[in-house]
């Protein structure tokens, strides 16, 4: 069966793309391939590690688990979206400040989950930090940082 | 992942219309946790995927119904663990269902996905059995429903006919008080599937009701409606005979998440745990005067 691409509309980090692409690519491969940002990590492709968070229409999802076909008419957040002016995001800066940051592969999607945790609960305890951020694995075991980074993101805002 | 057409669907016509088109191989796209997994692994190899989001005769809202709750084929685990009605009075489904997957997982899943996916391991359906929920069917050919104890069939198969949809699920209201507890255990927290779960319910009249699932072919259910489960019964020797005839039809298997043995072990372990769980919160309605 030819893969026959068909047209996509979809917001990336408020900027419009339309796009044509086959039913089967999903959207870790489309943002990484054909937006061109690269931010974004695909690891386990199944769902369990969360390198690939993204937010859509405000909600942490796998972008792995989700054909980029699904995204018309969405709006979809990645890690390069939340800087801006040349200057980082809260969440950014306080996995910087903490040394949250190991390797790095996993942060994109830790910082994608943390933000969905902040928008809808500003003041998070560290359980419900830990709760939020299950879904995301980091090889470096560098979960302790992470989660001091979320909470000092967390004070941060208020 | 192998290339395929991609439908989405406005109405339930024409979704049920390419259901029934025996030109394609479709398949059901909900939340796609799921689905998109065993795409990828060519599991499943459809010529044609049906998007259910753009349906609009299928809810993604919990709405009241007479005596209970309906859900819609797109309401997903994150509406479910938020919804004030659900809470109130139906704790243990709450619990399943914030146990499914991750946050990430969780808004996207869908009940009805979790329920059609027929996974022995499918963490809301020991809860949805204990509670007495029932599936909404419909096909080209009609609408029925089906209570959700006859509905599962084997390992991934349910009644569901070609062309035939879950379209909501209803969930009577307790009537009488009840403590329901859910329970699982898993080789890690997080993300992984459960080596055994289950879900206990005991009202004020000393009926109770389990359900076990990842232990059969089927998640099942089994009442007990002589009195020993009663919070105010003394005698635990009975209770754990009891108990343990709740589950007698149980038939664990050894695989990756865990052994024949080691599975039987743990039922009683967690039977007698999630009998504990709902009595004591039944115990705290009681006392309390909350339903």
């Amino acid at each position: 069966m030819s893969a026959e691409t068909v047209p996509v509309r979809m917001q990336v980090n408020g900027r419009s793309f339309d796009l044509e692409i086959p039913p089967h690519h999903t959207l870790l491969d489309v943002l990484r391939d054909d937006v061109r940002l690269t931010g974004t990590k695909e690891c386990c492709a199944e769902g369990e590690c969360g390198a690939c968070t993204v937010l859509v229409n405000g909600q942490a999802v796998c972008s792995c688990l989700v054909l980029a076909i699904e995204m018309d008419g969405q709006h979809v957040t990645t890690i390069e979206g939340l800087a801006s002016d040349g200057r980082l995001d809260p969440v950014q800066e306080a996995f910087v400040s903490t040394g949250a940051v190991q390797c790095g592969f996993c942060i994109p999607g830790m910082i994608m989950a943390a933000r969905q945790l902040l928008a809808t609960n500003p003041q998070p305890t560290r359980a419900e930090i830990q709760e939020a951020l299950a879904g995301n694995l980091c090889r470096c075991g560098g979960y302790s940082r992470i989660l001091d980074a979320v909470a000092l993101a967390a004070g941060s805002r208020r | 992942m192998r290339p395929f057409a991609y439908l989405r669907p406005t109405t339930l016509d024409q979704m049920l219309g390419a259901l029934t088109d025996q030109s394609a191989k479709p398949y059901l796209l909900a939340g796609g946790t799921d689905l998109i997994v065993r795409l990828r692994r060519g599991h499943v190899r459809p010529t044609l995927v049906i998007d259910t989001k753009g349906v609009r005769d299928l809810h993604n809202e919990i709405v009241s119904i007479d005596g209970g709750l309906r859900i819609g084929a797109r309401v997903t685990m994150t509406s479910i663990v938020g919804d004030p009605r659900v809470r109130e009075h139906f704790h243990a489904l709450v619990e399943a269902a914030s146990v499914v997957g991750s946050v990430q997982i969780r808004n996207r899943a869908t009940l009805a996905g979790n329920i059609c996916n027929a996974s022995p391991a499918a963490d809301t359906v020991p809860a949805l059995l204990v509670y007495d929920a029932a599936a909404n069917v419909t096909g080209a050919a009609g609408s029925r429903t089906v209570p959700l104890s006859e509905f599962f069939t084997g390992p991934g198969r349910t009644v569901l006919a070609r062309g035939e949809i879950l379209e909501s699920v209803d969930v009577p209201f307790p009537k009488t008080p009840v403590g329901a507890a859910f329970g699982r255990i898993t080789r890690r927290r997080g993300v992984d599937l459960a080596t055994i779960n289950l879900c206990g319910l005991i009202d004020s009249n000393g009926n109770g009701r389990f359900a076990f699932g990842a232990v059969a072919p089927t998640p099942f259910v089994a009442s007990d409606d002589s009195g020993v489960l009663s919070i105010n019964a003394g005698d635990t020797v009975a209770r754990i005979a009891a108990l343990r005839q709740l589950y007698s039809a149980a038939r664990p298997i050894t695989d990756v998440r865990g052994s024949r043995e080691y599975r039987t072990a743990m039922l009683e372990v967690m039977t007698g745990r999630t009998w504990q769980t709902a009595a004591s919160r039944l115990n705290e309605r009681l006392r309390t005067g909350t339903r």
